[in-house]
């Protein structure tokens, strides 16, 4: 503290004086660093142990058979997921061609038309979409396309996951689109070139790789989602072609499979679970590469 | 903002060759550089697209209202609030009780957050304030990963390596330390509320601590430093200096995993042991909102059945609306208008 008592001297100099940190104190810091190091070790934990579980159950179970023939019923060994992986690359494409082109749309008009209330409120009503639980979306899919068309179909399942999809890339397209400095728009426009061809080929073709990585996060999320898929598209045994018909979908056939009572089904489950998460990730994966390196880059 | 300011320019031919004469020769073209006039009409017609699509994030959600609020209407009218207090859940004898799993849904999300705060703000904590900054994007990377693993996959890792793990070892202990509680009583299954609540508190983790993690580094430096410059540890510079300052973010944090957990479906579903009872012991079986419609929605037989279905949907949507709003309002507080990135 400084030292105010001479106060004949002209030029006060201030003395600081700093106390040693107490026993107390310095265990405390200690202990606080040891708990939180201790809590990300108890986080880590079961992420490890999720993984290695999987892979460790996973690849065994995973053969020919499992990736290219149908279910055989109870009872009978062998048997695979093929039709349930079709099934949920054609139930997240619906999604994707309903879901993706107005997630950007609405992100384009976030960035560039909303940047007042009206905005505020789209912004935040997408937000709080993105916390529906998305077994209530599935409870609307059902009223929206189950009800009319009067059975279960693959695009009662993919508007499920269309109406999740759409707050999530909204959004992510919106902060891509910010991040695109001003400069370059009115270069655009002091060429003359007007304002939608500047949005679509300025500004959104600069913002490209972070608005494909926000569709990829929605494509993530939504790809293992079971719940909204429970009375959309319902689950198939056998092969289906038609969009119109109950689907089979790998996160289902897991759940199916794993509440059941039988070692076989277990099995098989474990590798759907593998399956499923190769599959997530490697369309991830695939994308950003293609992004970074590939036909996109110059996009 | 300032885009609309901006004048629109307009392209005729360019003018005739004004400049200076002497040194440099311009070339005139005879053909303007933009062909044609610009038009007014396709700007105002993608810019009414675009608010069209704005409008629709709106529109989903009255559609998501109105058809929850339709679908709903019979079983309103046949019990009104009675709906909400009323325990027994009888298909048979078309009576319907939401108690139970209104019971369900908030034990098991509140066990959750007991588990998970702690653990979630410890990591939080670890990532901004104290790690090495090479090992902070990996940590950062692995807790978001935890993020993108699906429900029902959490839901069979739960089913075979958690539940014999709660049921060989954890029940056996926390029945014979705690067990005079009477939260840890009765028969030590592995399925039940407890599992739930541990599934759950796994999942949401990655949701709290990385919204808390982007809480924190809003926190300004120079807050940090002042409180060093007194001469604090490293803790106290945490405690007094970024945690006070960024308290309504990370309650906002807590309330959006909260959020999550409430309508969190599949994993649940898959350990809770589906029993429409209200139990005082965490070992107990119970149900929750979302996972009685997981499991009999597609099964209901009777009109009143599906619209009792569908009434416990609604009452779910409202309760998720009303703490994610506030959750966000919350985290925007403080990070100031910049909503947090996340997926949650």
């Amino acid at each position: 503290m400084p030292d105010t008592s001479s106060n004949s001297t002209a030029v006060l100099i201030p003395q600081v004086s700093v106390p040693p940190i107490s026993l107390r104190r310095r265990v405390t810091d200690r202990a606080m660093t040891a708990v939180a190091i201790l809590t990300v070790v108890l986080v880590l934990l079961p992420l490890f142990a999720i993984f290695a579980y999987l892979v460790y159950k996973g690849i065994g179970s995973i053969n020919l058979a499992f990736l290219t023939q149908t279910p055989k019923p109870v009872g009978e060994a062998g048997g695979g997921m093929a039709n349930a992986i079709v099934g949920s690359m054609v139930i997240l494409a619906i999604a994707s061609v309903l879901g993706v082109p107005f997630g950007i749309g609405a992100g384009i008009f976030l960035s560039e038309y909303g940047r007042n209330r009206y905005g505020d409120i789209v912004r935040f009503v997408s937000d709080v979409l993105n916390g529906v639980p998305s077994i209530v979306v599935g409870i609307v899919a059902y009223g929206l396309v189950v009800m009319r068309q009067k059975h279960f179909s693959a695009l009662a399942g993919g508007v499920a996951l269309a109406i999740m999809m759409v707050p999530t890339i909204a959004r992510t397209t919106e902060q891509m689109l910010l991040l695109v400095p001003q400069a370059i728009r009115e270069a655009a426009y002091g060429l003359g070139v007007s304002r939608w061809r500047t949005t679509l080929s300025i500004t959104l073709r600069t913002a490209t790789s972070g608005v494909i990585t926000g569709v990829m996060l929605a494509f993530a999320r939504v790809a293992g989602e079971t719940a909204p898929l429970l009375f959309t598209a319902f689950g198939n045994q056998f092969w289906n072609w038609r969009t119109d018909q109950p689907t089979a979908a790998l996160s289902l056939q897991i759940f199916t499979y794993a509440i059941s009572p039988f070692d076989e089904w277990h099995r098989q489950a474990w590798a759907g679970a593998l399956v499923l998460i190769i599959l997530i990730v490697g369309a991830v994966a695939a994308v950003r590469i293609a992004v970074r390196h590939g036909t996109l880059a110059g996009a | 903002m300032s885009n609309q300011a901006l004048p629109r320019p307009r392209f005729n031919a360019p003018e005739p060759e004004r400049g200076p004469k002497a040194a440099l020769k311009i070339e005139t073209r005879t053909t303007p550089l933009l062909q044609g006039r610009v038009s007014e009409i396709p700007d105002a017609v993608f810019g009414w697209v675009m608010r069209l699509c704005g409008l629709a994030v709106v529109a989903l959600l009255g559609l998501i209202v109105y058809q929850l609020i339709v679908g709903s209407e019979l079983s309103w009218h046949a019990f009104g609030w009675k709906f909400f207090w009323h325990s027994d859940w009888n298909p048979v004898e078309d009576q319907y009780g939401a108690l139970p799993f209104m019971f369900g849904t908030i034990v098991s999300s509140l066990l959750a957050l007991v588990i998970a705060v702690p653990l979630s703000l410890g990591v939080a904590v670890f990532t901004t304030e104290m790690c090495p900054i090479n090992l902070r994007g990996m940590l950062s990377f692995t807790t978001e990963l935890l993020a993108a693993i699906p429900s029902v996959v959490y839901g069979l890792w739960a089913i075979f390596v958690l539940v014999p793990l709660l049921r060989e070892y954890v029940q056996p202990f926390l029945a014979h330390t705690l067990g005079w509680t009477g939260l840890f009583s009765g028969p030590p299954y592995g399925i039940g509320m407890l599992a739930a609540g541990v599934i759950l508190a796994i999942m949401i983790i990655p949701i709290i601590s990385s919204i808390t993690r982007e809480v924190l580094t809003v926190v300004p430096q120079h807050q940090r430093e002042a409180v060093l410059a007194l001469g604090a540890t490293r803790w106290e510079m945490i405690r007094m200096g970024v945690l006070r300052n960024a308290r309504a973010g990370i309650v906002g944090a807590i309330i959006l995993g909260l959020g999550r957990a409430l309508g969190e479906t599949m994993a649940v579903t898959m350990v809770i042991g589906n029993r429409p009872e209200i139990a005082k012991s965490l070992f107990a079986p119970g149900y929750t909102m979302a996972s009685v419609l997981a499991n009999e929605f597609t099964e209901a037989t009777g009109d009143l059945y599906l619209s009792a279905l569908i009434e416990i949907g609604l009452a779910l949507f409202f309760v998720t609306i009303v703490v994610n709003a506030l959750a966000r309002l919350l985290v925007w507080s403080v990070t100031r208008g910049q909503p947090a990135r996340s997926l949650a």
